[in-house]
Order: structure tokens, then C-alpha cells, then sequence
């Protein structure tokens, strides 16, 4: 009975794998790859000798920002490379190249014979682009100190250093495996169905399944690790995070990869931040603080006076 | 079942004053220092709640027999988000400036503490009419912890109330900053603890 089960669970996180890759990629057969190089120009990359004729007609090419398909930008020149492989498109104006740009290819012809159209994505150079997402999630728009978000849960479990160590793990691992569904859902169910107006009942629906989903495996599998953890789970619930980061997924039309880092950097941010809270926190116990302000007020002045410096990272671009 | 035994009128002032949900309580906080820069948002967000609060007290309040137990949070969260994409969908169409100015927070409302707080320790446990008393109140408590917050800041940050030019001078800009929020809300929770220490030495002395 045991192994089987094991094999449903593995094939189900291998079809799940799949479509979310599927959902990533839809380059087309005979293209290589898309790039930004310089300024104003894009360089796209066959996978075989196309006709030069074909290759140098400007009405061939269709090119456009991802938010206003009605702006197709001009192509002042068209290189091909000798061999017939690599063109390279000329803008007339720089590409605004943060943003993600749409390239329509039609009717490629390759050797006398059509290869049909291709629609293409250029962005770019990805690996940088999540490490800014992952970063800018975790400290320059960090969730807590620049948003306001998940507060009580931040103040109530930010008196000890453990209890927040074991607090930030616990909904780092929530919020990722919460968010990952919730993109699924919203972008392969709720959207093609237009039922975007339900999707703060499938989220927080989504979130309680998750977190009893993970309160009985744990359980089960690793009873110390429970006890170590298991408290907190219930207030994962509570923190108004595990909402945002779906609904900002939403908003902002994320793919996959981009969707993973968001939500680890919005849960490694809010480690960071209650680590940080409750080693001043422990300071905080034994200091000389007037008897009004004992307790949560002096918390607020500390988040404050965090809230100030984390201010200092607004305004910084990576990559 | 632990009926409540106080009258409607003081379960009223509980939510408003001794057990403000903000002040007191220190519930729901995201809310108040996220976007209490101004009156206005304070009055809008302080009736989102107040109409979810009440809402979802009253339905709860209503179903109470029929929840088993052991699925009872998850049934809370659920009527909590049911609502609250009520109140998002009518604040988005008929005042979508405002609606624009609170950002994600109206629909965040899902998560406050606050309401999920009063539904597990008072609707869950009281008939309909008692739990509508209390949810008013929480709601009123709110909305009062919301207005006293963006007065603060609106008046001594922007030198203007709901809009209009009061004061005519900007006396501390610091207080449109976001960060202020963290501020105000510690100053005036040592406010209220003041208070709450002033009034137990005056009942020591007599």
C-alpha cells in the first residue's frame, strides 16, 4: 500500500512540475532564443539558415511593449548574420528594456519552405531579473517595514530570538507551497474562467488548506520537529502576508519562476525583519523604559526607527 | 455556552473604549499604521470593517449549531471572505479614488485579527442580538482608533483635516512619512496607558 502511495505522490508533483513549466516557455520550434544587445536592438536566434529576402523585409516583424500591444515600435534597420542564423533588429528609439517585450515573427521562411509564425517573449537577462525580485521582496520593499503588512503576528512573536527564528521558518515554508497554489489556481482556473472577482475566497480557502495540509504531515512525519513548530502554524493564518503576496501575484501578472521568488523573498524578508525586531526586543527587557511605554509602545518606536532606515534602501535598482 | 451577561449599551462602549481593538487590544495593526495617514482613509476603512465585523458576527452568530468544531476557523475565514468581496466590489464601484488610496488593504481585511477574534470569543457563543451589539462596537472601536490616528497625522503633518487647509503652516512633516505610522500608534498607546494608570491611582486614593 506504502509504495504506491508514494508513486501517486510523485507523479503528481511531476505532473504538476510539468504544466508549470509548460505554463513558463512558449517559444516557438524553429527559434533559439531572444535577446536585448545594447541600446536598441534585439537579436533573435534560429535554429537554421532562414532566406535572406525574407529575413530583410521589415514587414515581416512586429514588435510591442507587453502592456500596450496597440504601440508597435518602428525597425530602422535588419542585419543577418553570414550565416543565416542570427538577425539583428535595429530600433529607431532605446528599448525601454525593463519592461517585457512582445516579437512577432511571420511566416518564417527557412530553405524555400514556411516555418509558420512564432510569437516570442523578450526579456531580460532572466537570472538577474528573479535575483531583484527575490531581493527587492526581502529587503528593499521588505513586506514589513516598507508595506505595514503582517504586524500583529510581527509584534506578538518578536519578544524572543527562537520563537522568532521558528516563527519566520515555519511561514517561509507556508508561504511559499500557499502562493504556489494560489498562482496555479488564479492563472490556469480563476482567470480563463473570469471568476477573478472570487479570488480573496480561493486564497484565504487555499491558505487554511495549506497550513492544515502541513499541520498533518507534520504530525505524522516528524512529531519533534511539531513541537517545535507546531504552535506557530495557527497564527500563519492570521498574518495579513500570506494574502498580499497572492493577491500582488495576481495584480501583477507574474509567471512561475517569478511568482517561487516573490514569495521565498517575502518570506525570508519577514525572517529577517523579526529576527532583527526581537534582538533588540531581548535588549529591550532589561532597559530602564519609562512605565507608560513598557511593553508593545516601545516596540513601536523600535519598528519605527527600523521602518526609518529600512527607507534608505527605497530608491535602490539591482540589475 | 457562556452567555454574556452585560446589557447591549455596555457591550457598545466595550469595543470603543476598554477594549478598543487598536489601543487596547492591539489587533489589526497593518491597517493603522499602513494607511492612517489622513481622515478620510480612516473613516473608509473604519466602515469596511465595521460593515464586515457585523456582517459576518451576525451570520455566524445565526449558524452557530450547525458548525462542527473542529472546522470552525476555517468556516470563520471563509464568511469573513465572502463579505469582504462585498464590500471590495461596492467600494471599487462607487467610490474608486478612495478605493485606489487604500491599495490592497480592503481586501486584506480577510486577515485582520480583530474580526476573526470576536467571531471564535463572542458570536460563537451568544445569540444574534448580543453578537450585533458587540460587533458594532468592535467596528465603532475601530473606526475611533482609525479617525484619532489620521487626525494626528493629517493635522500635524499636512496642516489639514478631510482635505481642508486648518492650520495654513506644515508644523512636522515627519508625520506623512510613512514610518510615523510605527510612532503615533506607540505614542498613543502610551497615551491610553497613562491614562489607564491615572485613573487606578485615583480609585487607590479614595
Amino acid at each position: 500500500m506504502k509504495p504506491i502511495r508514494s508513486y501517486i505522490v510523485a507523479a503528481l508533483c511531476l505532473l504538476v512540475l510539468l504544466l508549470l513549466v509548460c505554463g513558463c516557455g512558449s517559444e516557438h520550434r524553429f527559434i533559439k532564443g531572444t535577446s536585448f544587445k545594447g541600446e536598441n536592438q534585439i537579436v533573435i536566434t534560429f535554429a537554421g539558415p532562414v532566406d535572406a529576402g525574407w529575413a530583410k523585409s521589415t514587414g515581416n516583424y512586429k514588435v510591442y511593449e507587453k502592456p500596450d500591444p496597440d504601440i508597435n515600435l518602428s525597425i530602422s534597420s535588419i542585419d543577418l548574420s553570414p550565416d543565416g542564423t542570427t538577425v539583428t533588429l535595429t530600433f529607431g528609439l532605446p528599448l525601454n528594456q525593463a519592461q517585457t517585450h512582445i516579437v512577432t515573427v511571420k511566416e518564417i521562411m527557412a530553405e524555400g519552405k514556411t516555418q509558420g509564425t512564432a510569437v516570442m517573449t523578450v526579456k531580460k537577462v532572466y537570472f538577474g531579473y528573479l535575483l531583484s525580485i527575490l531581493l527587492g521582496a526581502m529587503i528593499i520593499k521588505n513586506f514589513v517595514f516598507t508595506k505595514y503588512l503582517g504586524l500583529c503576528v510581527f509584534f506578538g512573536t518578536s519578544q524572543k530570538k527562537s520563537t522568532a527564528v521558528g516563527m519566520g521558518i515555519t511561514f517561509t515554508l507556508v508561504m511559499v507551497a500557499s502562493a504556489m497554489m494560489s498562482w496555479f489556481m488564479y492563472q490556469f482556473i480563476l482567470k480563463p474562467m473570469r471568476l477573478d472577482f472570487l479570488q480573496i475566497v480561493i486564497f484565504i480557502g487555499l491558505v487554511s488548506l495549506s497550513v492544515q495540509a502541513v499541520d498533518t504531515v507534520l504530525r505524522k512525519v516528524n512529531p519533534a520537529l511539531f513541537k517545535a513548530f507546531g504552535v506557530y502554524l495557527v497564527l500563519v493564518i492570521a498574518n495579513c502576508i500570506i494574502l498580499a503576496v497572492p493577491l500582488l501575484l495576481a495584480n501583477n501578472e507574474y509567471n512561475a519562476a517569478e511568482s517561487f521568488m516573490l514569495a521565498l523573498g517575502a518570506g525570508v524578508g519577514f525572517l529577517i525583519a523579526l529576527f532583527l525586531m526581537s534582538a533588540v526586543r531581548e535588549r529591550l527587557e532589561v532597559a530602564d523604559v519609562p512605565q507608560t511605554y513598557k511593553g508593545l509602545p516601545i516596540a513601536f518606536i523600535t519598528a519605527g526607527l527600523f521602518a526609518l532606515a529600512f527607507m534608505g534602501f527605497s530608491g535602490m535598482s539591482i540589475f | 455556552m457562556a452567555l454574556s451577561k452585560k446589557t447591549n449599551s455596555q457591550l457598545l462602549f466595550n469595543g470603543i473604549l476598554t477594549e478598543n481593538p487598536i489601543f487596547r487590544l492591539a489587533l489589526s495593526m497593518c491597517p493603522a499604521v499602513g494607511i492612517s495617514t489622513s481622515v478620510m482613509n480612516g473613516i473608509l476603512l473604519g466602515i469596511a470593517v465595521l460593515f464586515v465585523q457585523v456582517f459576518s458576527s451576525c451570520t455566524i452568530s445565526a449558524i452557530k449549531n450547525f458548525i462542527h468544531p473542529r472546522i470552525r476557523i476555517p468556516t470563520y475565514t471563509l464568511t469573513i471572505a465572502t463579505w469582504v468581496t462585498v464590500i471590495d466590489l461596492v467600494l471599487a464601484a462607487y467610490v474608486p479614488e478612495a478605493y485606489k488610496a487604500m491599495g490592497i488593504f480592503v481586501k486584506l481585511i480577510v486577515a485582520f485579527a480583530i474580526i476573526t477574534m470576536r467571531l471564535e470569543m463572542f458570536a460563537a457563543k451568544n445569540p444574534v442580538v448580543s453578537s450585533f451589539w458587540d460587533a458594532v462596537g468592535m467596528g465603532l472601536g475601530f473606526l475611533f482608533g482609525m479617525v484619532t490616528l489620521g487626525f494626528i497625522r493629517e493635522l500635524l503633518g499636512s496642516g489639514t483635516l478631510l482635505g481642508y487647509d486648518v492650520l495654513g503652516t506644515r508644523p512636522l512633516l515627519f508625520f506623512v512619512l510613512p514610518a510615523a505610522g510605527f510612532f503615533t500608534v506607540g505614542f498613543m498607546m502610551a497615551v491610553f496607558n497613562s491614562m489607564e494608570l491615572f485613573f487606578k491611582r485615583m480609585k487607590q486614593k479614595r
